[in-house]
């Protein structure tokens, strides 16, 4: 079968690549609006903890052995816990001021963070291969559909909806939309708020560097593989709008598949499609699809 | 406080004068182009109170304008200069004009996110050169009068243009145009309510922002004689940021300095170093001229945290 003068496997399996990118976009993304909805803080240094959860799975395998599958829960906890320093050590003095600081913040910590990696691993890709139980493909009949992306896409979108039932329907999930709404109010409740947000920052930091173990195998990891994936994250962000947490998975899902769609027809456009996007959106939504002002 | 100021300006002026003399030429047109872009910037940051994370798109895109003009259509260094500004002013009224649309953090955002999609255009562009870039952009003769290629007479043709562009900021500043921004930045809904249209305001002090960003950087690619993807990759945007904020944010002699002491430091960084390497005995310290950013994003989490008035900032009293 042919569309656009192209096979439907072949147009099929651009459609999945740019699934797997927009099950990055949508984790991302999700983190940012979770972290920025409590803490008020643009966390720039998200692509720097997506790359910390992709080069700490690739250490683990490579000075310890420690395999994939243990590493897929271990890399998110040990980069949680790098983000609670940063939330107790730094972040935390810059709550009461403008929210530019926050953002110039995290900023500094991802080029000190992706100078220190490079410095010893250079910038160069390292290579990580997927597991046994998941490398391989198999035939649909009407394509082909390599066993990894197709895992990628399905625990990402797992991973996206289980944060969206724990923030929308249970009482954790409360506790948080209420401190969103009124810190001060929360914390008049007895709700220890300090903690919430540091928490909260670690959780953000920890989707991110889940989707960087998700990554690892797919895209060369590299101390500087966050720094691009992070602005594009960021235009995501400008065209959802961070006011819904279902908003950001369905745009992060969507702008992955618009821009496999470009790869496809017009290649030269597909780094710069989704600023196109951002661009239109700005004319006609100015406060993005799903948008809230804050 | 008006005479600190012309003090000051005094001292910098007669300092700058006998420079070349000691020390090399490029470097410090180096150090006053970048002197002139932070300027560019603070005019939105420390007096608008707009971050933009952009910057880089104006710099570095007039360095490609103006290089283009002079090396492949023949066109004189003014002449070249001119149209990098014009082209870092229409390509400035773009992205703030999109940019605008939306408040606080989304404007730093939107202002990445633009200027990124202006580097992928930079990068897969024919006319830019891609990996490439620019070279041999020739220097040709001042006004067909001064020859250029001689550092010194170029030396002082920069001195002119980067004092010029300082007076410019310093003008707008202290102008009824520059008392609404500061109001905008105090208080934006104020200022609403007093009746301004705001947005009006913010466009035209960012489209003057690209523009001045825009004549550094065509000076830059004139005294360089390249203009190369560096100038316009978001990292650019970063140190024009840490410039302004080790100087001292919404000061006037904050972004020289801070200009000054960066460019030094990215220059020197290498040799300290080596420096602690033979101190402390651990060998990677070696590596560290090769690895900047470490460097800088320390600069960067110092001075946000313990140091946000700046260099200047601590000699003025508020």
């Amino acid at each position: 079968m042919e569309i656009f003068g192209l096979s439907s496997s072949a147009l099929l399996s651009q459609l999945l690549l740019g699934l797997v990118n927009g099950s990055f976009y949508a984790i991302l993304s999700l983190g940012l609006a979770v972290i920025f909805g409590l803490l008020n803080v643009i966390n720039f240094s998200h692509g720097a903890m997506f790359m910390l959860g992709a080069i700490v799975t690739w250490m683990a395998g490579q000075y310890f052995g420690i395999n994939y599958w243990v590493m897929l829960l271990l890399s998110p906890i040990v980069v949680g816990l790098v983000g609670i320093v940063i939330e107790r050590l730094l972040l935390r003095h810059l709550y009461q001021l403008d929210h530019l600081y926050g953002l110039l913040l995290t900023f500094g910590l991802t080029l000190f963070i992706e100078g220190v990696l490079r410095s010893i691993y250079g910038a160069s890709g390292l290579a990580y291969s997927a597991p046994e139980l998941l490398s391989g493909s198999t035939d649909l009949g009407f394509m082909v559909l390599p066993n990894y992306r197709a895992w990628v896409v399905f625990s990402s979108l797992t991973v996206c909806f289980a944060t969206w039932y724990v923030i929308e329907k249970t009482s954790i999930g409360a506790y948080l939309r209420a401190g969103t709404e009124n810190p001060k109010l929360v914390q008049a409740f007895g709700v220890n708020f300090p903690l919430m947000t540091t928490l909260t920052y670690g959780f953000g930091v920890a989707l991110a560097a889940f989707s960087g173990v998700l990554a690892a195998p797919i895209i060369q990891v590299s101390p500087l593989m966050g720094s691009n994936l992070i602005i594009v994250v960021f235009a995501v962000v400008v065209i959802g709008g961070m006011g819904s947490i279902m908003g950001s998975i369905i745009t992060g899902l969507g702008l992955g598949l618009i821009e496999g769609l470009t790869k496809v027809f017009y290649p030269q456009a597909s780094s710069t499609v989704v600023f196109a996007i951002m661009v239109i959106v700005l004319l006609f939504r100015p406060a993005g699809l799903f948008g809230r002002e804050k | 406080m008006r005479l600190p100021k012309h003090w000051f300006l005094m001292v910098m002026i007669v300092l700058a004068i006998a420079a070349p003399f000691t020390a090399y030429p490029i470097f410090l047109m180096k150090i006053l182009c970048f002197a002139l872009f932070a300027a560019a910037f603070n005019l939105l940051l420390g007096f608008t109170g707009l971050l933009s994370f952009g910057h880089a798109a104006f710099f570095g895109g007039a360095g490609y304008c103006a290089g283009y003009f002079m090396r492949d259509m023949g066109a004189g260094p003014a002449l070249g200069i001119l149209l990098g500004v014009v082209f870092a002013a229409a390509l400035g009224a773009l992205i703030g004009g999109l940019a605008i649309r939306r408040q606080g953090i989304y404007f730093s955002m939107i202002t990445l996110a633009l200027a990124q999609m202006f580097y992928f255009i930079c990068l897969q562009a024919p006319a830019s050169g891609g990996e490439d870039g620019f070279q041999s952009i020739p220097r040709g003769e001042l006004f067909g009068l001064i020859d250029l290629q001689n550092d010194l007479n170029l030396y002082y043709f920069v001195l002119v243009v980067v004092l010029g562009g300082f007076l410019f900021i310093q003008r707008i500043i202290s102008s009824p145009f520059g008392q609404v921004l500061k109001a905008i930045k105090e208080n934006e809904p104020r200022a609403i309510s007093l009746g301004y249209k705001v947005n009006r305001f913010k466009f035209l002090v960012f489209v003057l922002s690209a523009a001045l960003a825009g004549l550094a950087g065509g000076v830059q690619a004139l005294v360089l004689g390249f203009e190369t993807l560096t100038d316009v990759h978001w990292t650019m945007s970063g140190l024009v940021i840490l410039m302004t904020l080790v100087g001292g944010v919404g000061t006037f002699a904050g972004p020289f300095v801070g200009a000054l002491v960066i460019v030094l430091l990215e220059h020197r960084v290498g040799e300290i170093g080596t420096f602690l390497a033979q101190i402390t005995g651990v060998s990677w310290f070696n590596s560290l001229g090769e690895s900047v950013t470490i460097v800088t994003g320390l600069i960067f989490v110092l001075c946000v945290m313990a140091f946000r008035r700046g260099l200047v900032g601590i000699f003025i009293k508020k």
